[in-house]
């Protein structure tokens, strides 16, 4: 059974985690120093570097600040940047959160701001309280990302994750895929997946933006270390990625902080809209997992041929190792041997089941190795979206809409 | 039908993945044939399951995941030396160090 933190806005959390954010990079280090010194897992360093104003940056701050894992929220400002931090703090108090707010230039400097920063952490943990009540699957949104691909991916973790996610949603759960960018050469198989005709089309223009945007920025999304591991291609990349969506409808398409109106398989479409501009739409793995946290995910699925080591305090980051070399080399950093599979160890299914018992697991609050470790990687950096059109939206939800 | 460490994925494919290291010289059942694996493959690695001429389409998962830019023989190790995307092209360390301006 899955014993949910409940929050004012009726959205369960698996987690009551307090979030230390910085609103530039000038407050980084005193933000930093705050978390250091309390040091408990369950309080997560988060911010955004840049001193000019982006309303994507401030849309997934608030996202993450009023996500339901989190209980509560301190701000550090340094005093001069953009980011509207009262904003900030006025979304996190009407959320019903404990929030502060402490402010560099007025605190009186370094030593002054993390002293009152470790004891405005204490206080918000301790105001963190929410009622514990019980959580369906049905409540349960689920992330999925790979990172380190290599040529197992496609054939082990990656549609042993589809096989977990057509199980969550058959039960009601809401699924998120994304990295659009490693969907080129897929849009056509998956435009045959979607619910609706007019979403076939938002999905093939989604995949044509990414392929554009890459195409302007010089490079797609693919690494050397992606090619050392036997991909050749990013469309071969692609096919073994688009595997991690299993084979159920697709639903709609989401934008980094949407919410996902019911429960179902979602696109999360993670390309900015407009002129390229800002640089590479996810200069890393971590920035897509802070989307899909931003999107609702109460955890994610990280499969990995390479063997990546990343995780999160706010929403658990389960590894799926895909590569039985990797698997055996980093196993501490591994929740689950995909691996298996390719030396005849286990099938496809039964690493799925244990794919999805392990959600319920970690839902229901065993920590993920990764949380064990302590991992707390955060990115976020300038981006420009538009809003969602009505077409990507599922038919009953427009139609309440 | 392919050896223990050669998959198929899909019947239209005309690529097989290498799933535990093959060394060179190395005796790879495809198809009921044999043939001398010419290097060394990793895992996760690309094997040529027909030959394949220069320009040809590669087949994996059953879908085209690229080009042929060169001829291969069957048995032969398949990736960027002989093979190209039909999207993005690929960079490794060097290309993308030297490429700093758009």
């Amino acid at each position: 059974m899955i014993e949910a933190y409940l929050r004012a806005d009726g959205r369960k959390g698996i987690r009551n985690v307090v979030a230390v954010a910085y609103l530039v990079e000038c407050a980084h280090h005193v933000a930093r120093r705050i978390v250091d010194k309390v040091d408990h897992p369950d309080v997560q360093l988060i911010g955004f570097p840049g001193c000019f104003p982006n309303a994507y940056a401030a849309k997934i701050m608030r996202a993450i600040a009023t996500h339901p894992n989190v209980g509560g929220m301190v701000i550090v400002s340094l005093g001069c940047e953009s980011f509207d931090r009262e904003g900030l703090r006025e979304a996190v108090l009407a959320s019903g959160r404990p929030a502060e707010l402490l402010v560099i230039q007025q605190e009186g400097g370094t030593r002054a701001t993390i002293d009152a920063g470790v004891a405005a952490v204490e206080r918000v943990r301790a105001a963190a309280e929410a009622p514990r009540v019980e959580m369906g699957i049905d409540e349960l949104i689920v992330g999925t990302i790979c990172g380190g691909s290599d040529g197992t991916s496609g054939i082990t973790a990656n549609p042993a994750v589809g096989r977990a996610f057509d199980r969550l949603v058959a039960e009601g759960a809401t699924c998120l895929f994304e990295e659009t960018g490693e969907l080129v050469g897929c849009e056509g198989v998956m435009a045959d997946r979607a619910v609706t005709p007019e979403l076939a089309r938002e999905i093939v223009a989604c995949v044509e933006k990414a392929e554009n945007y890459y195409r302007v920025m010089g490079f797609g999304s693919f690494a050397p270390g992606n090619a050392e591991g036997g991909l050749t291609t990013l469309e071969e990349k692609s096919m073994g990625a688009y595997s991690k969506s299993g084979a159920s409808p697709i639903s709609g398409i989401v934008k980094p902080g949407d919410l996902p109106p019911q429960g179902g398989l979602y696109l999360l479409d993670v390309v900015p809209d407009g002129e390229p501009r800002f640089g590479f739409p996810n200069i890393s793995d971590n920035a897509e997992i802070v989307e899909l946290i931003a999107c609702g995910a109460h955890l994610t699925l990280f499969t990995t041929g390479r063997g990546s080591v990343v995780g999160s305090a706010i929403a658990p980051v389960i590894k799926i190792c895909a590569n039985p070399e990797t698997a055996r080399r980093l196993k501490d950093d591994m929740d689950v041997n995909a691996g298996r599979i390719l030396e005849g160890e286990a099938t496809l299914e039964e690493v799925g089941d244990e794919i999805y018992r392990r959600v319920l697991e970690i839902a229901a609050g065993r920590r993920t190795v990764s949380e064990e470790l302590g991992h707390q990687e955060f990115i976020l950096t300038y981006k420009a979206f538009d809003p969602i059109g009505p077409d990507c939206l599922p038919l009953s939800a427009r139609t309440a809409a | 039908m392919s050896g223990p460490k050669l998959i198929l994925l899909d019947p239209r494919d005309n690529v097989l993945v290498c799933t535990a290291p093959i060394a060179a010289g190395e005796a790879l059942p495809i198809d009921g044939a044999v043939v001398a694996a010419p290097e060394d493959v990793a895992v996760g690695h690309k094997v040529a399951r027909v030959d394949l001429a220069d320009g040809e389409k590669v087949l994996k998962y059953g879908a085209p995941i690229g080009s042929m830019k060169a001829a291969a023989a069957k048995g032969a190790w398949i990736h960027m030396h002989n093979m190209k995307s039909d999207y993005i092209p690929t960079h490794d360390r060097k290309t993308a160090s030297q490429s700093s301006t758009a």
